[in-house]
Protein backbone atom coordinates (compact mmCIF):
# COMPACT_ATOMS: atom_id res chain seq x y z
CA UNK A 1 0.00 0.00 0.00
CA UNK A 2 2.81 2.49 1.26
CA UNK A 3 4.79 1.34 -1.93
CA UNK A 4 1.93 2.00 -4.26
CA UNK A 5 1.43 5.70 -2.90
CA UNK A 6 5.69 5.79 -3.18
CA UNK A 7 5.58 4.98 -6.72
CA UNK A 8 3.02 7.14 -7.12
CA UNK A 9 4.31 10.06 -5.59
CA UNK A 10 8.05 9.29 -7.18
CA UNK A 11 6.27 9.35 -10.69
CA UNK A 12 5.37 12.78 -10.49
CA UNK A 13 8.96 13.74 -9.91
CA UNK A 14 10.59 11.70 -11.99
CA UNK A 15 10.05 9.06 -14.90
CA UNK A 16 12.55 7.51 -16.13
CA UNK A 17 11.39 7.79 -19.96
CA UNK A 18 9.09 10.12 -21.19
CA UNK A 19 5.84 8.40 -21.39
CA UNK A 20 5.41 9.01 -24.98
CA UNK A 21 9.29 8.12 -26.07
CA UNK A 22 8.90 5.09 -28.02
CA UNK A 23 12.76 4.45 -28.68
CA UNK A 24 13.03 1.27 -26.38
CA UNK A 25 12.36 -1.22 -29.10
CA UNK A 26 9.17 -2.51 -29.05
CA UNK A 27 8.14 -5.19 -27.07
CA UNK A 28 11.65 -5.49 -25.11
CA UNK A 29 12.07 -8.06 -22.37
CA UNK A 30 12.74 -6.60 -19.07
CA UNK A 31 16.49 -5.54 -18.49
CA UNK A 32 18.45 -3.14 -17.08
CA UNK A 33 17.34 -0.37 -19.36
CA UNK A 34 13.36 -1.08 -19.14
CA UNK A 35 13.10 -2.63 -15.89
CA UNK A 36 9.42 -3.64 -16.74
CA UNK A 37 10.20 -4.05 -20.79
CA UNK A 38 8.26 -2.14 -23.41
CA UNK A 39 4.80 -2.72 -24.69
CA UNK A 40 4.18 -3.00 -28.45
CA UNK A 41 4.94 0.85 -29.47
CA UNK A 42 8.21 0.34 -27.51
CA UNK A 43 7.06 2.61 -24.53
CA UNK A 44 8.65 2.05 -21.04
CA UNK A 45 6.83 -0.06 -18.85
CA UNK A 46 7.68 1.01 -15.76
CA UNK A 47 6.86 4.57 -16.55
CA UNK A 48 3.67 3.51 -17.45
CA UNK A 49 2.95 1.54 -14.53
CA UNK A 50 4.18 4.57 -12.20
CA UNK A 51 1.99 6.57 -14.26
CA UNK A 52 -0.60 3.97 -13.58
CA UNK A 53 0.00 4.02 -9.50
CA UNK A 54 -1.20 7.79 -10.02
CA UNK A 55 -4.61 6.93 -11.90
CA UNK A 56 -5.53 3.78 -9.93
CA UNK A 57 -5.04 6.04 -6.64
CA UNK A 58 -6.43 9.16 -7.82
CA UNK A 59 -9.62 6.59 -8.84
CA UNK A 60 -9.60 5.04 -5.63
CA UNK A 61 -9.50 8.20 -3.71
CA UNK A 62 -11.62 10.17 -6.24
CA UNK A 63 -14.74 7.51 -5.77
CA UNK A 64 -14.40 7.46 -2.13
CA UNK A 65 -14.36 11.01 -1.69
CA UNK A 66 -17.41 11.29 -3.74
CA UNK A 67 -19.05 8.07 -2.09
CA UNK A 68 -18.39 9.12 1.57
CA UNK A 69 -19.37 12.73 1.28
CA UNK A 70 -22.77 12.06 -0.74
CA UNK A 71 -22.90 8.72 1.48
CA UNK A 72 -22.88 10.55 4.78
CA UNK A 73 -25.20 13.60 3.95
CA UNK A 74 -27.58 10.89 2.33
CA UNK A 75 -27.24 8.72 5.57
CA UNK A 76 -27.15 11.44 8.04
CA UNK A 77 -30.34 12.82 6.17
CA UNK A 78 -32.13 9.51 6.00
CA UNK A 79 -31.65 9.57 9.62
CA UNK A 80 -33.07 12.39 10.89
CA UNK A 81 -35.77 12.60 8.16
CA UNK A 82 -39.68 11.71 8.82
CA UNK A 83 -40.69 8.19 8.59
CA UNK A 84 -42.42 8.62 5.24
CA UNK A 85 -39.22 10.05 4.16
CA UNK A 86 -36.72 7.58 5.57
CA UNK A 87 -38.37 4.54 4.32
CA UNK A 88 -38.42 5.45 0.63
CA UNK A 89 -34.73 6.63 0.69
CA UNK A 90 -34.51 2.89 2.06
CA UNK A 91 -36.60 1.79 -0.45
CA UNK A 92 -33.75 4.14 -2.86
CA UNK A 93 -31.00 2.93 -1.24
CA UNK A 94 -32.01 -1.04 -1.60
CA UNK A 95 -32.31 -1.08 -5.15
CA UNK A 96 -29.53 0.65 -6.01
CA UNK A 97 -27.03 -1.43 -3.44
CA UNK A 98 -28.62 -4.08 -5.62
CA UNK A 99 -27.71 -2.88 -8.91
CA UNK A 100 -24.20 -3.68 -10.11
CA UNK A 101 -22.01 -0.94 -9.79
CA UNK A 102 -20.83 -1.99 -13.70
CA UNK A 103 -24.11 -1.27 -15.00
CA UNK A 104 -24.25 1.63 -13.32
CA UNK A 105 -21.16 2.96 -14.31
CA UNK A 106 -21.75 1.61 -17.82
CA UNK A 107 -24.98 3.96 -17.74
CA UNK A 108 -23.30 7.01 -16.49
CA UNK A 109 -20.49 6.34 -19.07
CA UNK A 110 -23.22 6.06 -21.89
CA UNK A 111 -24.53 9.22 -21.28
CA UNK A 112 -21.50 11.08 -20.51
CA UNK A 113 -18.58 9.04 -22.38
CA UNK A 114 -15.73 7.79 -21.21
CA UNK A 115 -13.10 9.27 -19.34
CA UNK A 116 -11.35 8.78 -15.74
CA UNK A 117 -14.18 11.57 -14.34
CA UNK A 118 -17.33 9.20 -15.64
CA UNK A 119 -15.60 6.40 -14.37
CA UNK A 120 -14.95 7.87 -10.81
CA UNK A 121 -18.21 9.50 -10.50
CA UNK A 122 -20.30 5.95 -11.48
CA UNK A 123 -18.16 4.51 -8.99
CA UNK A 124 -18.92 7.06 -6.05
CA UNK A 125 -22.15 7.00 -7.27
CA UNK A 126 -22.60 3.48 -6.40
CA UNK A 127 -20.66 3.72 -3.25
CA UNK A 128 -22.58 6.81 -1.82
CA UNK A 129 -25.61 4.17 -1.60
CA UNK A 130 -24.15 1.98 0.46
CA UNK A 131 -21.91 4.14 2.70
CA UNK A 132 -25.82 6.00 2.86
CA UNK A 133 -26.89 2.71 4.19
CA UNK A 134 -24.68 2.38 6.66
CA UNK A 135 -24.79 5.67 8.34
CA UNK A 136 -28.55 5.70 8.46
CA UNK A 137 -28.52 2.74 10.56
CA UNK A 138 -24.96 3.96 12.45
CA UNK A 139 -26.92 7.16 13.23
CA UNK A 140 -30.14 6.00 14.05
CA UNK A 141 -28.30 3.62 16.69
CA UNK A 142 -26.61 6.60 18.23
CA UNK A 143 -29.69 9.24 18.08
CA UNK A 144 -31.50 6.30 20.16
CA UNK A 145 -29.15 6.87 23.03
CA UNK A 146 -29.42 8.73 26.09
CA UNK A 147 -26.89 11.18 26.04
CA UNK A 148 -28.76 12.87 22.70
CA UNK A 149 -31.51 13.48 24.37
CA UNK A 150 -29.59 15.35 27.14
CA UNK A 151 -27.84 16.95 24.72
CA UNK A 152 -30.88 18.06 23.50
CA UNK A 153 -32.41 19.04 26.87
CA UNK A 154 -29.40 21.53 27.42
CA UNK A 155 -29.79 23.17 24.55
CA UNK A 156 -27.56 21.73 21.47
CA UNK A 157 -28.66 22.64 18.13
CA UNK A 158 -29.13 19.57 15.80
CA UNK A 159 -25.86 20.71 13.77
CA UNK A 160 -24.02 20.78 17.28
CA UNK A 161 -25.25 17.46 18.24
CA UNK A 162 -24.37 15.82 14.37
CA UNK A 163 -20.47 17.26 14.95
CA UNK A 164 -19.56 16.79 18.39
CA UNK A 165 -21.64 13.35 19.12
CA UNK A 166 -22.83 11.61 16.04
CA UNK A 167 -19.71 11.78 13.71
CA UNK A 168 -17.54 11.04 16.36
CA UNK A 169 -19.21 7.62 17.09
CA UNK A 170 -19.84 6.53 13.62
CA UNK A 171 -16.62 7.55 11.73
CA UNK A 172 -14.70 4.26 13.10
CA UNK A 173 -17.06 2.04 11.30
CA UNK A 174 -17.49 4.04 8.36
CA UNK A 175 -13.82 4.83 7.69
CA UNK A 176 -13.18 1.06 7.57
CA UNK A 177 -15.74 0.63 5.07
CA UNK A 178 -14.33 3.55 2.93
CA UNK A 179 -11.30 2.03 3.36
CA UNK A 180 -12.70 -1.93 1.85
CA UNK A 181 -14.59 0.50 -0.84
CA UNK A 182 -11.19 2.16 -1.65
CA UNK A 183 -10.24 -1.90 -2.59
CA UNK A 184 -13.04 -2.12 -4.85
CA UNK A 185 -13.32 1.18 -6.49
CA UNK A 186 -9.45 0.84 -7.84
CA UNK A 187 -10.81 -2.73 -9.20
CA UNK A 188 -14.20 -1.12 -10.90
CA UNK A 189 -11.75 1.31 -12.69
CA UNK A 190 -9.45 -1.50 -14.04
CA UNK A 191 -12.19 -3.75 -15.13
CA UNK A 192 -13.45 -0.30 -16.95
CA UNK A 193 -10.59 0.49 -18.48
CA UNK A 194 -10.02 -2.68 -19.37
CA UNK A 195 -13.00 -2.06 -21.30
CA UNK A 196 -11.94 1.07 -22.60
CA UNK A 197 -14.35 2.82 -20.74
CA UNK A 198 -12.21 4.14 -18.26
CA UNK A 199 -9.03 7.10 -18.86
CA UNK A 200 -8.96 7.63 -22.48
CA UNK A 201 -5.52 6.19 -24.08
CA UNK A 202 -2.65 6.97 -23.72
CA UNK A 203 -3.57 7.09 -20.17
CA UNK A 204 -2.01 4.21 -18.80
CA UNK A 205 -4.19 2.91 -16.04
CA UNK A 206 -3.81 -1.01 -15.07
CA UNK A 207 -6.41 -2.14 -16.91
CA UNK A 208 -5.62 -0.36 -20.20
CA UNK A 209 -2.17 -1.79 -19.12
CA UNK A 210 -3.66 -5.58 -19.42
CA UNK A 211 -5.59 -5.10 -22.09
CA UNK A 212 -2.89 -4.01 -23.95
CA UNK A 213 -0.62 -6.78 -22.78
CA UNK A 214 -3.44 -9.34 -23.46
CA UNK A 215 -2.86 -9.13 -27.13
CA UNK A 216 0.88 -9.98 -26.63
CA UNK A 217 0.46 -12.22 -24.40
CA UNK A 218 1.90 -14.82 -26.17
CA UNK A 219 5.28 -13.22 -27.63
CA UNK A 220 5.67 -10.79 -24.32
CA UNK A 221 4.13 -12.54 -21.56
CA UNK A 222 5.86 -10.09 -18.81
CA UNK A 223 3.79 -7.19 -19.96
CA UNK A 224 0.65 -9.01 -18.26
CA UNK A 225 2.10 -9.71 -15.02
CA UNK A 226 3.32 -6.69 -13.56
CA UNK A 227 0.02 -4.30 -13.43
CA UNK A 228 -2.22 -7.52 -11.92
CA UNK A 229 0.36 -7.85 -9.39
CA UNK A 230 0.54 -3.89 -8.77
CA UNK A 231 -3.34 -3.85 -8.27
CA UNK A 232 -3.73 -7.22 -6.26
CA UNK A 233 -1.67 -5.54 -3.73
CA UNK A 234 -2.84 -2.45 -3.94
CA UNK A 235 -6.55 -4.07 -2.87
CA UNK A 236 -4.97 -6.51 -0.59
CA UNK A 237 -3.14 -3.76 1.13
CA UNK A 238 -6.06 -1.72 1.27
CA UNK A 239 -8.33 -4.52 2.48
CA UNK A 240 -5.38 -5.29 5.35
CA UNK A 241 -5.69 -1.58 5.93
CA UNK A 242 -9.47 -1.68 7.01
CA UNK A 243 -9.06 -4.87 9.07
CA UNK A 244 -5.98 -2.20 11.11
CA UNK A 245 -8.18 0.29 11.04
CA UNK A 246 -11.31 -2.07 12.39
CA UNK A 247 -9.16 -3.35 15.35
CA UNK A 248 -8.23 0.05 16.38
CA UNK A 249 -11.59 1.55 16.52
CA UNK A 250 -13.06 -1.42 17.86
CA UNK A 251 -11.63 -3.94 19.78
CA UNK A 252 -14.89 -6.53 20.20
CA UNK A 253 -14.46 -7.14 16.67
CA UNK A 254 -10.63 -8.47 16.36
CA UNK A 255 -10.32 -11.87 14.55
CA UNK A 256 -13.79 -11.57 12.48
CA UNK A 257 -13.92 -11.41 9.43
CA UNK B 1 -47.49 -15.77 1.59
CA UNK B 2 -50.02 -15.17 -1.10
CA UNK B 3 -50.17 -11.64 -0.05
CA UNK B 4 -47.07 -11.38 0.07
CA UNK B 5 -46.51 -12.70 -3.34
CA UNK B 6 -49.17 -10.71 -4.84
CA UNK B 7 -47.74 -7.25 -3.14
CA UNK B 8 -43.79 -8.20 -3.70
CA UNK B 9 -44.97 -8.94 -7.11
CA UNK B 10 -46.43 -5.34 -7.45
CA UNK B 11 -43.50 -4.04 -5.83
CA UNK B 12 -41.70 -5.70 -8.78
CA UNK B 13 -43.60 -4.11 -11.52
CA UNK B 14 -43.28 -0.89 -10.07
CA UNK B 15 -39.54 -0.81 -9.64
CA UNK B 16 -39.22 -1.97 -13.54
CA UNK B 17 -41.34 0.85 -14.47
CA UNK B 18 -39.11 3.14 -12.24
CA UNK B 19 -35.78 1.51 -13.47
CA UNK B 20 -37.35 2.00 -17.55
CA UNK B 21 -38.11 5.98 -16.75
CA UNK B 22 -34.59 6.27 -15.13
CA UNK B 23 -32.60 4.36 -18.19
CA UNK B 24 -34.88 6.48 -20.50
CA UNK B 25 -33.90 9.72 -18.45
CA UNK B 26 -30.55 9.05 -18.26
CA UNK B 27 -29.60 8.01 -22.03
CA UNK B 28 -31.52 11.07 -23.37
CA UNK B 29 -29.05 13.05 -21.34
CA UNK B 30 -26.58 11.74 -24.41
CA UNK B 31 -25.19 14.72 -25.79
CA UNK B 32 -26.61 15.70 -29.05
CA UNK B 33 -29.53 13.66 -30.95
CA UNK B 34 -29.39 10.16 -30.84
CA UNK B 35 -30.04 10.48 -35.10
CA UNK B 36 -26.69 11.97 -35.44
CA UNK B 37 -25.68 8.15 -35.69
CA UNK B 38 -27.48 8.03 -38.76
CA UNK B 39 -25.99 10.64 -40.31
CA UNK B 40 -22.65 11.17 -42.02
CA UNK B 41 -20.93 14.88 -41.62
CA UNK B 42 -22.38 17.64 -43.53
CA UNK B 43 -26.16 15.96 -43.73
CA UNK B 44 -28.36 18.38 -44.59
CA UNK B 45 -30.69 20.00 -42.77
CA UNK B 46 -33.82 17.85 -44.32
CA UNK B 47 -31.84 14.68 -44.00
CA UNK B 48 -31.28 15.29 -40.34
CA UNK B 49 -35.09 16.08 -40.46
CA UNK B 50 -36.14 13.01 -41.79
CA UNK B 51 -33.65 10.78 -39.80
CA UNK B 52 -35.15 12.49 -36.84
CA UNK B 53 -38.79 11.62 -37.87
CA UNK B 54 -37.97 7.90 -38.54
CA UNK B 55 -36.27 7.56 -35.04
CA UNK B 56 -38.91 9.26 -33.55
CA UNK B 57 -36.71 11.93 -31.76
CA UNK B 58 -38.11 14.93 -32.82
CA UNK B 59 -41.88 14.07 -30.62
CA UNK B 60 -42.24 15.80 -27.17
CA UNK B 61 -40.02 13.53 -24.37
CA UNK B 62 -42.96 12.36 -22.49
CA UNK B 63 -44.59 10.84 -25.81
CA UNK B 64 -41.22 9.31 -26.90
CA UNK B 65 -41.68 7.63 -23.27
CA UNK B 66 -44.92 6.20 -23.66
CA UNK B 67 -44.07 4.90 -26.71
CA UNK B 68 -40.87 3.42 -25.66
CA UNK B 69 -43.02 1.81 -22.83
CA UNK B 70 -45.63 0.55 -25.30
CA UNK B 71 -42.85 -0.91 -27.79
CA UNK B 72 -41.43 -2.87 -24.23
CA UNK B 73 -44.52 -4.33 -23.75
CA UNK B 74 -44.84 -6.10 -27.48
CA UNK B 75 -41.44 -6.49 -27.33
CA UNK B 76 -40.40 -4.59 -29.51
CA UNK B 77 -37.04 -3.14 -28.65
CA UNK B 78 -36.49 -1.45 -31.91
CA UNK B 79 -33.56 -1.96 -34.66
CA UNK B 80 -29.72 -1.11 -34.26
CA UNK B 81 -29.15 1.80 -36.42
CA UNK B 82 -25.52 1.25 -37.30
CA UNK B 83 -26.60 -2.81 -38.71
CA UNK B 84 -29.86 -2.32 -39.09
CA UNK B 85 -30.60 -6.11 -37.44
CA UNK B 86 -33.72 -6.27 -35.17
CA UNK B 87 -31.87 -5.41 -31.04
CA UNK B 88 -34.59 -7.79 -29.53
CA UNK B 89 -33.83 -11.05 -31.15
CA UNK B 90 -29.87 -10.40 -31.31
CA UNK B 91 -30.29 -10.04 -27.68
CA UNK B 92 -32.05 -13.21 -27.34
CA UNK B 93 -29.39 -15.22 -29.39
CA UNK B 94 -26.18 -12.91 -27.44
CA UNK B 95 -28.29 -14.56 -24.12
CA UNK B 96 -27.18 -17.86 -25.36
CA UNK B 97 -24.01 -17.37 -24.49
CA UNK B 98 -24.26 -15.38 -21.41
CA UNK B 99 -27.10 -17.43 -19.63
CA UNK B 100 -25.11 -20.49 -19.73
CA UNK B 101 -22.16 -19.00 -18.69
CA UNK B 102 -23.19 -16.84 -15.77
CA UNK B 103 -25.46 -19.88 -14.46
CA UNK B 104 -22.86 -22.84 -14.63
CA UNK B 105 -20.37 -20.53 -13.04
CA UNK B 106 -23.21 -19.66 -10.20
CA UNK B 107 -24.01 -23.10 -9.41
CA UNK B 108 -19.80 -24.29 -9.64
CA UNK B 109 -19.58 -21.33 -7.15
CA UNK B 110 -22.15 -22.29 -4.80
CA UNK B 111 -20.97 -25.37 -5.24
CA UNK B 112 -17.51 -25.30 -4.08
CA UNK B 113 -17.90 -21.99 -1.45
CA UNK B 114 -20.77 -23.68 1.04
CA UNK B 115 -18.45 -26.27 1.77
CA UNK B 116 -15.44 -24.43 2.02
CA UNK B 117 -16.78 -21.38 4.01
CA UNK B 118 -18.14 -23.75 6.98
CA UNK B 119 -14.86 -25.37 6.92
CA UNK B 120 -13.22 -22.15 7.15
CA UNK B 121 -15.62 -20.79 10.14
CA UNK B 122 -15.77 -24.47 12.05
CA UNK B 123 -11.72 -24.63 12.12
CA UNK B 124 -11.19 -20.75 12.22
CA UNK B 125 -8.14 -21.14 14.67
CA UNK B 126 -7.11 -24.41 12.81
CA UNK B 127 -3.90 -23.84 10.20
CA UNK B 128 -6.36 -25.12 7.32
CA UNK B 129 -9.36 -22.98 8.06
CA UNK B 130 -7.34 -19.57 8.11
CA UNK B 131 -5.39 -20.70 5.06
CA UNK B 132 -9.22 -21.03 3.17
CA UNK B 133 -9.87 -17.79 4.40
CA UNK B 134 -7.04 -16.05 3.60
CA UNK B 135 -6.99 -17.80 -0.06
CA UNK B 136 -11.01 -16.47 -0.47
CA UNK B 137 -9.62 -13.19 0.98
CA UNK B 138 -6.88 -13.36 -1.59
CA UNK B 139 -8.93 -14.25 -4.45
CA UNK B 140 -11.43 -11.31 -3.85
CA UNK B 141 -8.51 -8.37 -4.63
CA UNK B 142 -7.74 -10.01 -8.15
CA UNK B 143 -9.67 -8.00 -11.51
CA UNK B 144 -11.23 -11.20 -12.79
CA UNK B 145 -9.95 -10.21 -16.13
CA UNK B 146 -6.23 -10.97 -15.32
CA UNK B 147 -7.34 -14.20 -14.00
CA UNK B 148 -9.05 -14.61 -17.62
CA UNK B 149 -4.82 -13.60 -18.98
CA UNK B 150 -3.43 -15.56 -16.89
CA UNK B 151 -5.50 -18.66 -17.61
CA UNK B 152 -5.47 -18.26 -21.35
CA UNK B 153 -1.71 -17.25 -21.77
CA UNK B 154 -1.06 -20.86 -19.63
CA UNK B 155 -3.74 -23.05 -20.67
CA UNK B 156 -4.42 -21.83 -24.15
CA UNK B 157 -1.01 -20.63 -25.35
CA UNK B 158 1.52 -22.65 -23.70
CA UNK B 159 -0.35 -25.62 -22.89
CA UNK B 160 -2.94 -24.91 -26.28
CA UNK B 161 -5.09 -27.11 -24.31
CA UNK B 162 -8.21 -25.02 -25.23
CA UNK B 163 -9.54 -22.24 -27.98
CA UNK B 164 -8.06 -18.92 -26.27
CA UNK B 165 -11.33 -17.05 -27.12
CA UNK B 166 -14.41 -17.53 -29.61
CA UNK B 167 -17.41 -19.41 -29.65
CA UNK B 168 -18.34 -21.75 -32.03
CA UNK B 169 -20.85 -20.04 -34.80
CA UNK B 170 -23.56 -22.43 -34.81
CA UNK B 171 -23.85 -21.57 -30.97
CA UNK B 172 -24.92 -25.10 -29.03
CA UNK B 173 -25.04 -27.43 -32.89
CA UNK B 174 -22.02 -28.84 -31.48
CA UNK B 175 -22.45 -28.89 -27.98
CA UNK B 176 -19.03 -30.05 -27.10
CA UNK B 177 -17.49 -27.37 -29.43
CA UNK B 178 -19.25 -24.58 -27.16
CA UNK B 179 -18.52 -26.33 -24.01
CA UNK B 180 -14.68 -26.25 -24.30
CA UNK B 181 -15.31 -22.71 -25.27
CA UNK B 182 -16.99 -21.79 -22.22
CA UNK B 183 -14.52 -23.56 -19.98
CA UNK B 184 -12.32 -21.04 -19.63
CA UNK B 185 -14.63 -18.38 -18.98
CA UNK B 186 -16.61 -20.15 -16.28
CA UNK B 187 -13.21 -21.06 -14.12
CA UNK B 188 -12.31 -17.19 -14.31
CA UNK B 189 -16.06 -16.46 -13.01
CA UNK B 190 -16.00 -19.54 -10.93
CA UNK B 191 -12.50 -18.71 -8.93
CA UNK B 192 -13.70 -14.52 -7.94
CA UNK B 193 -17.64 -15.45 -7.36
CA UNK B 194 -15.99 -18.74 -5.07
CA UNK B 195 -13.95 -16.04 -3.16
CA UNK B 196 -16.47 -13.91 -2.46
CA UNK B 197 -19.69 -16.03 -1.80
CA UNK B 198 -17.09 -17.94 0.58
CA UNK B 199 -16.59 -14.85 2.59
CA UNK B 200 -19.85 -14.59 3.16
CA UNK B 201 -20.83 -18.44 3.74
CA UNK B 202 -17.76 -18.15 6.85
CA UNK B 203 -19.49 -15.24 8.38
CA UNK B 204 -22.64 -16.49 8.20
CA UNK B 205 -21.52 -19.98 9.62
CA UNK B 206 -19.44 -17.86 12.27
CA UNK B 207 -22.89 -16.47 13.63
CA UNK B 208 -24.49 -19.42 13.98
CA UNK B 209 -21.64 -21.17 15.53
CA UNK B 210 -21.69 -18.42 18.38
CA UNK B 211 -25.07 -18.17 18.30
CA UNK B 212 -26.89 -18.63 22.18
CA UNK B 213 -29.50 -21.23 20.55
CA UNK B 214 -27.18 -23.27 19.57
CA UNK B 215 -25.43 -23.68 22.42
CA UNK B 216 -29.12 -24.29 23.90
CA UNK B 217 -29.98 -26.63 21.67
CA UNK B 218 -26.19 -28.45 22.65
CA UNK B 219 -27.31 -28.02 26.81
CA UNK B 220 -29.87 -29.80 26.02
CA UNK B 221 -28.54 -32.80 24.38
CA UNK B 222 -28.53 -32.40 20.55
CA UNK B 223 -25.58 -33.34 18.86
CA UNK B 224 -23.82 -30.84 17.28
CA UNK B 225 -24.93 -32.34 13.77
CA UNK B 226 -28.30 -32.76 14.49
CA UNK B 227 -28.41 -28.74 16.43
CA UNK B 228 -26.59 -27.27 13.48
CA UNK B 229 -28.86 -29.53 10.65
CA UNK B 230 -32.44 -28.13 13.13
CA UNK B 231 -31.54 -24.44 13.86
CA UNK B 232 -27.75 -23.42 12.36
CA UNK B 233 -28.69 -24.50 8.83
CA UNK B 234 -31.85 -22.19 8.12
CA UNK B 235 -30.36 -19.45 9.99
CA UNK B 236 -27.33 -19.80 8.62
CA UNK B 237 -29.26 -19.66 4.75
CA UNK B 238 -30.67 -16.63 5.11
CA UNK B 239 -27.90 -14.19 4.90
CA UNK B 240 -26.46 -16.45 2.52
CA UNK B 241 -29.01 -16.73 0.38
CA UNK B 242 -29.28 -12.66 -0.06
CA UNK B 243 -25.57 -12.45 -0.79
CA UNK B 244 -26.40 -15.40 -3.64
CA UNK B 245 -28.58 -12.66 -5.30
CA UNK B 246 -26.95 -10.10 -5.12
CA UNK B 247 -23.56 -12.33 -6.61
CA UNK B 248 -25.80 -13.86 -9.20
CA UNK B 249 -26.79 -10.52 -10.46
CA UNK B 250 -23.65 -8.72 -10.32
CA UNK B 251 -21.88 -11.93 -12.11
CA UNK B 252 -24.76 -11.53 -15.38
CA UNK B 253 -23.05 -8.11 -15.64
CA UNK B 254 -19.48 -8.96 -14.84
CA UNK B 255 -19.71 -11.39 -17.42
CA UNK B 256 -19.33 -8.46 -19.68
CA UNK B 257 -15.49 -8.25 -18.68
CA UNK B 258 -15.36 -12.15 -18.97
CA UNK B 259 -16.93 -12.33 -22.23
CA UNK B 260 -14.05 -9.21 -23.40
CA UNK B 261 -11.18 -11.35 -22.25
CA UNK B 262 -12.93 -14.30 -24.18
CA UNK B 263 -13.98 -12.73 -27.08
CA UNK B 264 -17.64 -14.42 -26.11
CA UNK B 265 -20.46 -12.86 -28.61
CA UNK B 266 -22.56 -12.66 -25.32
CA UNK B 267 -24.96 -9.52 -24.12
CA UNK B 268 -21.90 -7.76 -22.73
CA UNK B 269 -20.03 -7.54 -26.04
CA UNK B 270 -23.06 -6.14 -27.46
CA UNK B 271 -23.26 -3.71 -25.11
CA UNK B 272 -19.80 -2.70 -25.31
CA UNK B 273 -19.97 -2.38 -29.28
CA UNK B 274 -22.91 -0.23 -28.78
CA UNK B 275 -21.43 2.59 -26.56
CA UNK B 276 -18.61 2.28 -28.63
CA UNK B 277 -20.93 3.07 -31.71
CA UNK B 278 -22.88 5.40 -30.18
CA UNK B 279 -25.58 2.58 -31.29
CA UNK B 280 -28.72 3.92 -29.39
CA UNK B 281 -31.40 0.99 -29.65
CA UNK B 282 -28.68 -1.75 -28.93
CA UNK B 283 -28.03 0.31 -25.63
CA UNK B 284 -31.06 0.98 -24.56
CA UNK B 285 -32.26 -2.75 -25.36
CA UNK B 286 -29.15 -4.47 -23.48
CA UNK B 287 -29.94 -1.95 -20.51
CA UNK B 288 -33.34 -2.78 -20.27
CA UNK B 289 -33.10 -6.21 -20.44
CA UNK B 290 -30.02 -6.60 -17.79
CA UNK B 291 -31.66 -3.96 -15.50
CA UNK B 292 -34.64 -5.92 -15.42
CA UNK B 293 -32.79 -9.61 -15.42
CA UNK B 294 -30.87 -8.13 -12.44
CA UNK B 295 -34.51 -7.03 -10.59
CA UNK B 296 -36.07 -10.44 -11.33
CA UNK B 297 -33.63 -12.33 -9.97
CA UNK B 298 -33.93 -10.07 -6.89
CA UNK B 299 -37.45 -11.46 -6.38
CA UNK B 300 -36.34 -14.52 -6.29
CA UNK B 301 -33.77 -14.01 -4.12
CA UNK B 302 -36.17 -12.20 -1.48
CA UNK B 303 -39.00 -14.83 -1.61
CA UNK B 304 -36.92 -17.65 -0.94
CA UNK B 305 -35.44 -16.13 1.96
CA UNK B 306 -39.21 -15.37 2.92
CA UNK B 307 -39.83 -18.83 2.87
CA UNK B 308 -36.63 -19.68 4.74
CA UNK B 309 -37.02 -17.10 7.61
CA UNK B 310 -40.75 -15.89 8.63
CA UNK B 311 -39.03 -13.62 10.49
CA UNK B 312 -38.53 -11.37 7.44
CA UNK B 313 -42.66 -11.06 7.67
CA UNK B 314 -43.99 -7.59 7.42
CA UNK B 315 -40.59 -7.07 5.50
CA UNK B 316 -40.96 -6.27 2.21
CA UNK B 317 -37.71 -6.95 0.89
CA UNK B 318 -35.23 -9.14 2.69
CA UNK B 319 -31.59 -8.54 3.77
CA UNK B 320 -29.00 -7.17 1.69
CA UNK B 321 -25.37 -7.23 1.97
CA UNK B 322 -23.28 -4.58 0.00
CA UNK B 323 -20.67 -5.08 -2.25
CA UNK B 324 -19.06 -3.15 -5.14
CA UNK B 325 -17.89 -5.25 -8.24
Amino acid sequence: MGLIIAIAIVSLLYQPYDPSDTSGGRLVAPSLAHWAGTDQLGRDLLTRLMMGAKIALLAGGGSVIIGGVLGIVLGLGAAFATRWLDDTLSAVLDILIAFPTLLLAMLVIAAQGASLGSAVLAIGLAMSAIVARLVRILAKRVLAQDYITAARTSGSSWPSIIGHHILPNIWPTVLVSLAIQFGAAVLAEASLSYLGLGAPPPNPSWGALLQQAQATVYTAPFGAIAPGILLVLLVVGMNLLADGLRDVGDPTQRRRA
Amino acid sequence: MAVYLLRRLVFLLVSLLLASAVLFALLRLLPGDPANALLSVGATAEQIQAARQSIGSDLPLGQQFVTWLGHIFTLDLGTSFISGVPVGPDIASRLVVTIPLTLISFVLAVLIAVPVGYVAARRSHRWYGITLSGVSQFGLAVPIFWIGILLISYFALTLRALPAGGFPRQDWADPLDAIRSLTLPVITITIVMTASITRYVRSATLDVLGSDYLRTARSLGASFRQAMWHHGLRNASVPVVAILGIELATTFLGAVVVESVFALPGLGNMLLTGIAQHDYPVIQGVLLVSTFLVLIVGFIADVVQRLIDPRLRGNMTGQRVAVVR
